[in-house]
């Protein structure tokens, strides 16, 4: 019998250590673009301030990049440390993009990260360029596996599952990289990151801008993020990841929680704007609704119909059913019973054998369940429908606030009298820490909306595990939040004491604290 | 061109070691220097000098590490999932330990305090010499094989509680391929800073060689002599054809003394990857004393492949000996992925392998030249 703590520790150590590390991943993704513009715009006009404001931004670039490696570290090995079944399961699809991350993303950003804060000396400024270049490059390929990774996990396409090896197996790589879930999640995460760039950008900006500091470098640095900006916000809202939920039956399944749709929304689908999703009830109580538009986000059609829980439920049951013949079946092939007969029924049952095993949370041999289990077991096929709920309405929320203030910001920057609006500019150094909401909540949208699967429609999560003990998992759980919260104090420490001391912290002997000799505490 | 699944299979052994080569290489240099960093620098400047020898390249060569990691994933599934929950423990210290490198290289000297530098000091030696010790260990467990095996749906299962499993792992012999695999990355790293860098620090390091080149020398001869007559090797008595479908459960393993030499007598040309780590390590120190640490560095890198290379081929071919069901061993036939996955894997890596190769050489030739205390103190602001 599946050990229910066991499952949800090491689910939370998962979450715990990827939460972290997509602390710091959205930011290289959109800062390594905004030095390149930056250097760019150097390299054309040879104008030293925009090379200051290369070196700067790199600065702390260069904070949030170190513990981005140190964080990610962990996410290359754990799939192997605590989900060693699930690295069996799935290994032969899922492990090749992830090699190929590092051998076509990791090396060229890696490699090239190192000549960028120390080669400006050594370097040509086109190879130096070239250099900020390949490492945003490589960064931005790397979300592109990692997500080709992740999109496979929600729609395991181009994979068959075999008896003899007790696996999944490649059967079509291209489509597992084409795939559509796949493409649309990398165009909205790293637009995403793009945003988070931008509004860290911005938002450092106007603090200089407030205090009046520095002026010209601070309206500079505004400009290029706001523009860069608003390009990305655009991206993120209209390419939202919606598009990819009308595939598969999880998809589907994670769509309905989403939304609280309880029951199937007939075209055109109506949006439930707010509301208290109740999983007993299977309602939701004191929705507000505007007509058409859920139809248009999800289906991009008003003639489509949106599938409501119940609908997906029933479809479930069905399957469980199917799978415990399919489970049935596979015994018979291990067992040593490999005639063609036994082969066939198993191959036309074997999409549903994911279904079968999600019994194996309550019976050791799905053969064996009650009628209650099978129906329990169909319930479980669609995720908790809260938490969704508002996580999906708080990311969309502070997309849209972040959509207005970079079209007000970018309004009075052309306008010329952005340092004048003193409220937009404090507006802009508070919000900071809104694209982070919104990106943490991404990923919950995204991986707590996969369960109960691991791989969907494929194994369940809690089958996934390694055969470790509850005691391994807390000393671990314990030991990562440790060090991450401390490391994170400590980035947050430097973070904040270089921001502040803006680009006087380069030494030029050009920027405000050298020229006032107020400097708060002499920069390294 | 469509490879044989058995060739393929074959091609992934190797590459694998090949990656594992190129790590210790690459990755294992700055390891070395950060297990000397708090002994060849006595003084600040002199310690950054050691990591600013380091500071431009690291990042690119711990990716070695993490590209080995994710090539067993993809060519050799079931032992990644074997080998990394089984060492579970083993696998968070090296973790933790890494934690420190990152952060430890930007951070340290952006602030001016002594304490502040002095304790990330600590922590890049932490980051080097933890782990370069417990690879060792690692291998050395591999070799007297891993108290675990697959049930029928090939999950893998161990003993008890991993945290108390920890101490076993900390047996003398896999101890001493710790010390091996510790001195053996010390004495490369050593010759990394002898070349680049020069008065005190290239002194010191060029003396650590010496040291560290001699504890290699005398643990791996040790650790063969072991091999030979103390520990029992794993023997394959029957298997399923070598372009079967993997299936880790279809064979028969016999535990036996001296079978982890059958290679050295099935194929004598084995007996160079022994003969390379061996003179490979001499040379090095012979040619670190008379301060020719460009060609030291050759040989030091032959004599860590021939290190890698005499446990891989011991060990063929057996990746994972399990000690508690021999039968459920991972072999290279057996923990393979599909034809389909090795194809793609084998194409990924003989396209970029030889780009990432140019490229970091390209970064090297750039940054090449000593670094010297003055150059340091004249970019304080912008080096690490």
């Amino acid at each position: 019998m599946i050990d229910q703590l066991f499952v949800d520790l090491s689910r939370l150590q998962f979450a715990t250590t990827a939460l972290y590390h997509f602390l710091f991943v959205p930011l290289t993704l959109g800062l390594t673009w905004i030095l390149v513009i930056m250097e760019s715009t150097y390299v054309i006009t040879g104008k030293e301030i925009y090379r200051d404001m290369t070196k700067f931004w790199g600065k702390l670039f260069g904070i949030n990049f170190a513990i981005g490696v140190t964080t990610g570290l962990t996410m290359e090995f754990e799939f192997g440390t605590n989900w060693s079944y699930y690295s069996h399961y799935v290994g032969d699809v899922f492990g090749a993009p992830l090699a190929i991350e590092g051998l076509m993303a990791f090396f060229l950003e890696s490699t090239f990260v190192g000549l960028f804060f120390l080669g400006w000396e050594r370097l040509s400024k086109t190879q130096h360029l070239m250099v900020t270049f390949l490492t945003a490059l490589g960064s931005n390929l790397s979300a592109l596996w990692i997500l080709v990774a992740n999109g496979w996990m929600q729609l395991p396409i181009g994979a068959e599952f075999s008896a003899e090896t007790m696996r999944m197996e490649m059967v079509d790589f291209a489509a597992v990289v084409f795939s559509p879930v796949a493409q649309a999640k990398f165009i909205h995460t790293v637009s995403a990151g793009y945003v988070t760039a931008s509004m860290f950008v911005m938002g450092i900006s106007s603090y200089y801008m407030l205090k009046g500091r520095d002026l010209g470098f601070a309206k500079r640095s505004f400009s290029v993020g706001c523009g860069f900006g608003l390009a990305a916000v655009l991206c993120v809202i209209v390419l939202g990841d919606e598009s990819g939920y009308t595939l598969g039956h999880a998809q589907e399944a994670k769509l309905a929680a989403i939304e609280g749709e309880y029951h199937t929304e007939e075209a055109p689908a109506a949006f439930t704007l707010v509301g208290m999703p109740n999983d007993e009830k299977m309602e939701t109580e004191y929705a507000v609704k505007i007509p058409y538009a859920l139809g248009l986000i999800a289906t991009r059609s008003v003639n489509e119909e949106v599938k409501g829980i119940h609908d997906i439920v029933a479809e479930s049951e069905v399957r469980v059913r199917n799978g415990i013949i399919a489970h049935n079946l596979l015994l018979k092939l291990r067992s040593g019973d490999t005639s063609e007969a036994t082969k066939a029924a198993f191959e036309d049952v074997k999409q549903d054998l994911g279904f079968g095993l999600l019994l194996k949370r309550y019976v050791e041999n799905p053969a064996d369940a009650t009628e209650e289990q099978i129906k329990q077991a169909a319930r479980d096929s669609v995720p908790p429908s809260a938490p969704l709920f508002w996580s999906f309405r708080i990311m969309v929320a502070c997309g849209v606030y972040m959509l207005a203030l970079i079209l007000a910001g970018f309004y009075f920057n052309m306008k010329r009298t952005l340092a004048e609006k003193k409220w937009l500019l404090r507006l802009f150094l508070y919000s900071i820490p809104v694209p982070w909401i919104a990106a943490e909540l991404g990923w919950v949208v995204a991986e707590y909306g996969r369960q109960p699967w691991a791989i969907a429609e494929v194994l369940p999560t809690f089958l996934a595990t390694s055969s470790l003990t509850t005691g391994d998992l807390i000393f671990s759980l314990v030991g990562f939040v440790l060090f991450y919260t401390i490391l994170l104090i400590i980035e947050m420490f430097l973070m904040f004491k270089f921001a502040r001391l803006g680009p006087s912290s380069l030494h030029t002997g050009k920027y405000y604290h050298e020229t006032h000799n107020t400097a708060p505490q002499a920069a390294e | 061109m469509i490879l044989d699944y058995e060739i393929l299979k074959f091609i992934w052994w190797a590459l694998v070691g090949t990656l594992l080569i190129g790590f210790a290489i690459t990755d294992g240099m700055d390891m070395g220097a950060g297990n000397l960093l708090p002994f060849v620098g006595k003084k600040d400047e002199e310690r950054r000098v050691v990591i600013n020898v380091v500071g431009p390249h690291w990042d690119g060569n711990q990716v070695w590490f993490i590209t080995a990691g994710g090539a067993i994933f993809a060519a050799w599934p079931a032992a990644y999932a074997a080998a990394f929950s089984g060492f579970y423990m083993a696998m968070l210290l090296v973790l933790f330990a890494l934690f420190f490198r990152p952060v430890g290289f930007d951070y340290r000297s952006k602030i001016e305090s002594p304490k502040w530098r002095k304790a990330w000091d600590w922590g890049l030696f932490a980051g080097g010499a933890i782990p370069s010790l417990i690879f060792g260990v690692a291998f050395g467990n591999l070799l007297q094989g891993v108290p675990f095996y697959l049930d029928e749906f090939l999950k893998p299962h161990y003993q008890g509680s991993l945290l108390m499993a920890l101490l076993p792992l900390l047996n003398p012999f896999a101890l001493l391929c710790g010390v091996i695999s510790f001195a053996m990355l010390t004495m490369h790293g050593g010759v990394w800073l002898q070349l680049r860098t020069e008065g005190e620090v290239a002194t010191r390091s060029k003396k650590a060689v010496t040291i560290m080149g001699f504890i290699t020398l005398i643990g791996f001869i040790l650790g063969g002599v072991w091999v030979a007559y103390g520990i029992d090797g794993y023997r394959v008595i029957t298997q399923p054809a070598l372009d079967a479908l993997p299936n880790p459960l279809a064979k028969q393993v016999e535990v036996a003394p001296g079978a982890w030499l059958d290679i050295y007598s099935n194929y004598p040309v084995a007996i160079v990857a022994p003969i390379a780590g061996i003179f490979g390590v001499a040379i090095t120190v012979l040619l670190s004393r008379a301060g020719r640490a460009g060609f030291a560095f050759v040989t030091s890198s032959l004599a860590m492949a021939g290190i890698i290379a005499t446990a891989g081929l011991s060990m063929f071919p057996f990746i994972m000996p399990s000690s508690l069901k021999p039968d459920s061993s991972l072999t290279l036939w057996d923990a393979s992925s599909s034809h389909l996955t090795l194809t793609i894997m084998f194409w990924a890596v003989v396209i970029f392998l030889p780009i990432v190769l140019l490229y970091t050489l390209w970064c090297y030739t750039r940054m090449w030249g000593k670094v010297t205390v003055e150059e340091i103190e004249r970019r304080a602001h912008m080096a690490y």
